[in-house]
């Protein structure tokens, strides 16, 4: 019972941890940037689904869209006002770009999640799910949105993995990760790589944002552990790697779970933060890195 | 070093610390106690900045270190009631030991998998703070029963003689030897090995000095507040505010540092009218800073009087 209980349970977590890190992936594996207002736009997406439910008195499908369309512009606002200035800077030396993009995006996201605290309040806010009700899954008693939320996670990722290995456009995103100035040569536009990637990016956040709104609800404290948790995700399975960070959401969402199940839901994080450091030690590379 | 007590820079600072030292005498308490607050956080920023700015490390956790120092201090007074001077030496202590036992793993790894150690580490310290409840307070906060002084005037001159004392040895370190070392092996690792020195050794000392000021100023910030919390000393966002008041004051300066600082806490003191969206606007003039001036407030100041 109980362990049916923590596989659903853990199964549910560990899809939406690896919908939310594998867009952060994805940006760092193809521009080198690790985007650090993840969090706050994941909130914000999370936000704009209960504000058009409960301000515009729009339907949950029109709300979900509404959120994912402003993660979307999120997403390219970051793109456009802070990593690109940055990357194009001549005052700023080339080995100190990556430190000026993570200063750059962690003060961007504050400031996404210092306006969200000012129009919206910093109290938690559910968005209504999309379907409602329980179900009975060998005797455990599930919410059927819990479902829901780990069945478009998997669709989401898996259109992603049909999308970069299938079509053109996502064979040109593959070759800018493996080897920028190849692509190049090859007459691709990188910037326009890197525009089709922060649009993946964008919508990946926001429907995990708006996934994580239903199933556990956000607020604007959230912005800081869900860009942390994304970031150790993305680490622990390989910066870059996205199988690498498949892999380390469902290591990381399963130990959480069994340890507020089994041990105290005070001590959730713990483990799977001690198991971070003790990779670092191992193995800096992380899971599936390739540095 | 002898063309520093030459330079403008040099009597700028004397200057100023000079009419700082004089402030007690016509400013009230409300602003003293702020910018003694102010001080103390100037020398988290300076000693953050000789980890970045020189050795090229990004510590995402400057607050573990602050955190250990302050924690540290605070329970012993706490449960021992041993005098607050010593409380302090030791939190200063405990902290260079937390900073060398998390430099060992940490400089293994370079550039974000840095970052992310360092990050982890106020994580879990602050974890074990909620978890341990019973020693350290909670959520709650830590209650200290004694304090250095209730003089407000005092409290102001040991915040600005320890950032002044703090400042001359940091920066004097960075402009020594050690500190071109450090600076060359933050931009050419390879190369700065080649020349035949010891990267690990340099960055592990610098680490281990960017520990001790900053327990140092985590436990005396915790004996002037009468109080040790999370979310003044361990949170992330504290960690994420000395990082902006370094960017901003100019990063590679040291001296700038203390600058970003005061500025970020007194303009946080002026925005206090427009209620919550001062933090909003600070961020907002830090990332206009970081994207126009990357070198900060100091870096554009000195860059200008090389010109000219």
């Amino acid at each position: 019972m109980l362990a049916f209980q923590i596989l659903i349970d853990g199964f549910a977590i560990s899809a939406l941890y690896a919908l939310g890190a594998t867009g952060f992936t994805l940006i760092f594996g193809v521009s080198g940037v690790l985007n650090l207002s993840h969090g706050a736009i994941m909130v914000l997406a999370a936000v704009a689904a209960w504000a058009g439910a409960s301000m515009l008195h729009m339907n949950t499908y029109e709300g979900a869209l509404l959120g994912v369309v402003v993660a979307l512009v999120a997403a390219f606002a970051t793109y456009f006002a802070v990593v690109q200035p940055i990357q194009r800077s001549r005052r700023i030396p080339n080995e100190e770009k990556e430190i000026f993009v993570l200063t750059g995006t962690l003060l961007w996201g504050i400031m996404i999640q210092e306006l969200i605290a000012y129009f919206f309040t910093n109290n938690a806010k559910t968005v209504l799910p999309i379907v409602e009700g329980v179900m009975d899954i060998f005797g455990v008693r599930t919410p059927r949105n819990e479902i829901f939320t780990a069945v478009v996670c998997c669709l989401v990722i898996g259109l992603l993995w049909a999308l970069v290995n299938r079509t053109r456009t996502g064979k040109a995103v593959l070759a800018a990760s493996m080897n920028p100035r190849g692509v190049t040569l090859l007459g691709l536009e990188l910037t326009n790589i890197y525009i089709v990637v922060w649009a993946i990016y964008g919508i990946l956040a926001g429907i995990a944002g708006v996934l994580l709104g239903m199933f556990l609800g956000v607020s604007s404290y959230s912005v800081g552990p869900l860009t942390a948790s994304a970031f150790s995700i993305v680490v622990l399975g390989g910066l870059g790697s996205v199988s690498g960070s498949l892999i380390a959401a469902f290591v990381v969402g399963y130990l959480e779970t069994l340890t507020a199940y089994l041990v105290s839901p005070a001590y959730r994080t713990i483990p799977a933060l001690l198991l971070l450091v003790i990779v670092m030690y191992i193995r800096p590379q992380g899971l599936l890195g390739r540095r | 070093m002898a063309d520093f007590f030459k330079s403008r820079l040099f009597w700028i600072s004397l200057i100023v610390v000079v009419i700082a030292s004089t402030l007690p005498l016509y400013v009230s308490g409300y602003i003293l106690g702020l910018l003694t607050v102010a001080y103390y956080f100037g020398v988290f920023a300076m000693a953050w900045d000789l980890l970045f700015g020189f050795a090229g490390e990004v510590n995402f956790g400057p607050t573990f270190l602050i955190g250990v120092g302050a924690y540290t201090a605070g329970i012993l007074n706490n449960e021992y009631g041993w005098s607050v001077y010593l409380c302090i030496v030791l939190g200063a202590l405990a902290a260079v030991i937390a900073g060398f036992v998390l430099a060992l793993p940490a400089l293994r790894v370079r550039g974000p998998y840095f970052g992310l150690t360092t990050l982890v580490a106020v994580l879990i310290l602050q974890n074990f703070i909620v978890v341990f409840a019973e020693l350290t307070g909670g959520e709650i906060g830590l209650t200290i029963p004694d304090v250095i002084t209730i003089n407000a005037g005092v409290n102001y001159w040991i915040a600005l003689g320890f950032m002044t004392i703090s400042a001359i040895i940091l920066y004097g370190l960075s402009q020594s030897p050690v500190g071109l070392v450090l600076q060359a092996s933050g931009q050419d690792p390879v190369q700065a090995g080649a020349l035949g020195f010891n990267i690990v050794k340099h960055k592990l000392a610098a680490f281990v000095v960017s520990a001790f000021f900053s327990g140092l100023s985590g436990a005396l910030l915790v004996f002037y507040f009468g109080t040790a919390s999370v979310g003044t000393v361990v949170d992330v966002a504290v960690g994420v505010n000395v990082i902006v008041a370094a960017v901003l004051g100019g990063r590679r300066t040291v001296l700038g540092a203390a600058l970003g600082a005061i500025f970020l806490i007194v303009a946080g003191e002026f925005l206090r009218p427009t209620g919550e969206l001062a933090t909003f606007i600070v961020s907002a003039v830090a990332l206009l800073v970081v994207l126009f001036f990357p070198g900060g407030f100091l870096g554009a100041a000195l860059s200008r009087e090389a010109r000219s």
